[in-house]
């Protein structure tokens, strides 16, 4: 059956034969964020929180109005605790550097762990390095959950920042936030969650997941690229530095000093992304209107059917939890057959997979593999989807057995 | 033939199977590892140069087919030359995977086993992987020049 919201989404009716399976790196965009970023434009773009004149207005209006969506969407009740920035990326070296270089110091203890995206584990592992903090990578289990034990035993009072993700973008894996928290918050350590592909593949509710930063990106969501989100705690907020500095995030500026503007945007220096922000915000209604818990219920299902699918061919590992402990993604190998050159020979069916580290070499080291294939599915994946995925690899399977 | 069909020929699929001259080199007289950041590919290049010629060579990869075809048959290709002709050969291999010259079948016959990686150019995305082993010889060759 073609999934009904495949026609939503012009890049996908425009390229009927095409089964993108690369969603987990960014997803497609449908019609209603594309009109909602045109219409921004076509009628309310000024530069906001400065003119006088009426259109400056609007436009404040349209970016106050799309943080209180977005707010809502990730169930934050307190809509000036969420930060617009770039990208995950962004959110978390803004933690890192403005929190991390005011709180952490010498002797200190980060943990991150081995299932982190380098935009998890990068930043910590050079603020430890700048202040003469350690850095400790928690192990994971044989099925890529990250070793509650294990990080029970590592924390410690010097534990300065617990940093994981909510769910593994390299391998699907599903983390228990809130235990996860609950161990750092023994310590007393500052907790921050990676939600990158948490966000757009099931329900999130800042609120009730009693993390202290939780950061987010609008293009793996079916919004614009360029624009996504920090959470974080008011009185965390508050204490800290800006990371940025210029204008908007200002309040007086003295010669010899000068004073920060409230939250949010304390954090938010130069011309904010109004227009991305608007997609950002008609992508939130354009999921919500789907419904969270049918998004993931339908990856799961596709999910675990690609797992099945896949597992039955020879020479086929697949990595990462069982199927139904999974979000939308399916990492693979394939015997004696690169990823790289699975990419190549499934792109000329139209299947667009992943092949590579996915930016998570320390978990391709223990995992013991240079790269793997990734095929993710999102909101309009269908099975047709997946029949052509093993059909492809069908295909490169015959191609490489030839003599 | 079809574009895959041409990328991946036999040759090639050969050559990433049983690679020639895979393995270590103990009397090199240069040793060069690489890494391809974007895609995790590693190779080890182990040559003998000897009074400005490579009489021996030698390399281990980690990496798609084409990256270790294309080091195989590199390797054959480069025993008993010269850094000048390698550099020529370096040139023409070049040209070939991105498409600057497309050979007849007659003029193939001048590339020897080379020739497989014309079809490289239908997928621009691909030719880094044919040239990293090229350019970590052209890295080592440097690196090893008289002075």
């Amino acid at each position: 059956m073609i999934n009904p919201h495949r026609g939503d989404f012009p890049l996908l009716v425009k390229n009927p034969g095409l089964h993108y399976l690369d969603s987990a790196a960014t997803s497609q965009k449908p019609r209603a964020v594309l009109d909602a970023m045109r219409d921004y434009y076509e009628h309310d773009n000024a530069n906001p929180h400065r003119g006088a004149y009426a259109l400056s207005g609007r436009a404040t209006d349209r970016y106050l109005s799309a943080r209180e969506r977005v707010a809502r969407f990730v169930g934050a009740a307190d809509a000036d605790c969420l930060v617009f920035t770039r990208g995950t990326t962004e959110s978390l070296n803004l933690v890192a550097t403005a929190w991390g270089r005011a709180n952490v110091t010498e002797g200190d203890e980060i943990i991150v762990t081995a299932l982190d995206h380098h935009a998890n584990f990068v930043p910590w592992q050079q603020l430890a390095k700048g202040c003469g903090a350690r850095f400790l990578v928690c192990p994971l289990t044989n099925e890529q959950h990250i070793d509650l034990a294990a990080l029970r035993s590592m924390v410690g009072p010097r534990t300065k920042v617990v940093a994981f993700s909510h769910v593994s973008n390299a391998v699907g894996t599903v983390n228990p936030v809130r235990e996860i928290a609950a161990i750092a918050r023994s310590v007393g350590a500052l907790v921050v969650c990676d939600g990158a592909q948490g966000v757009p593949h099931l329900p999130v509710a800042f609120d009730s997941l009693d993390v202290d930063f939780y950061a987010f990106s609008g293009h793996k969501m079916c919004g614009p690229m360029g624009i996504g989100g920090l959470v974080g705690r008011r009185e965390i907020l508050e204490a800290m530095p800006p990371y940025q500095f210029g204008g908007d995030m200002i309040e007086f500026v003295r010669d010899d000093h000068s004073t920060w503007n409230v939250l949010p945007h304390k954090f938010e220096a130069g011309t904010p992304n109004v227009a991305d922000a608007v997609g950002l915000a008609a992508a939130c209604d354009y999921l919500d209107a789907i419904g969270m818990e049918n998004v993931l219920s339908h990856e799961r299902a596709l999910v675990r059917l690609a797992s099945e699918r896949l597992a039955a061919i020879d020479g086929v590992k697949i990595y990462g939890p069982p199927a139904a402990e999974r979000s939308g993604v399916v990492s693979f190998t394939v015997r004696d057959i690169h990823p790289h050159d699975l990419a190549t020979i499934f792109d000329e069916d139209g299947v667009c997979i992943r092949a590579g580290h996915h930016c998570a070499q320390p978990l391709m080291r223990r995992l013991g593999v240079a790269a793997t294939a990734r095929a993710s599915f999102y909101v309009y994946s269908d099975e047709s989807d997946v029949e052509a995925l093993v059909r492809a690899l069908a295909r490169a399977q015959a191609l490489f057995a030839q003599d | 033939m079809s574009d895959l069909q041409e990328l991946y020929q036999s040759i090639i699929l050969d050559h990433n199977r049983r690679p020639k001259n895979y393995g270590a080199l103990d009397d090199a007289t240069v040793r060069r590892q690489d890494r391809n950041p974007a895609c995790g590919d590693e190779i080890l290049l182990e040559i003998k140069v000897d009074h400005d010629v490579i009489t021996d060579v030698k390399f281990t990869s980690e990496g798609c087919a084409v990256s270790r075809a294309s080091a195989s048959i590199m390797t054959q290709a480069i025993k008993g030359k010269s850094r000048d002709e390698v550099e020529q050969l370096f040139r023409q291999f070049h040209e070939l995977v991105t498409g600057k010259v497309k050979p007849t079948p007659q003029e193939a016959r001048d590339y020897g086993e080379m020739a497989a990686f014309s079809g490289v150019s239908r997928f621009p995305i691909r030719v880094k992987c044919a040239s990293m082993a090229w350019h970590s010889l052209q890295a080592a060759l440097r690196e090893s020049a008289p002075v």
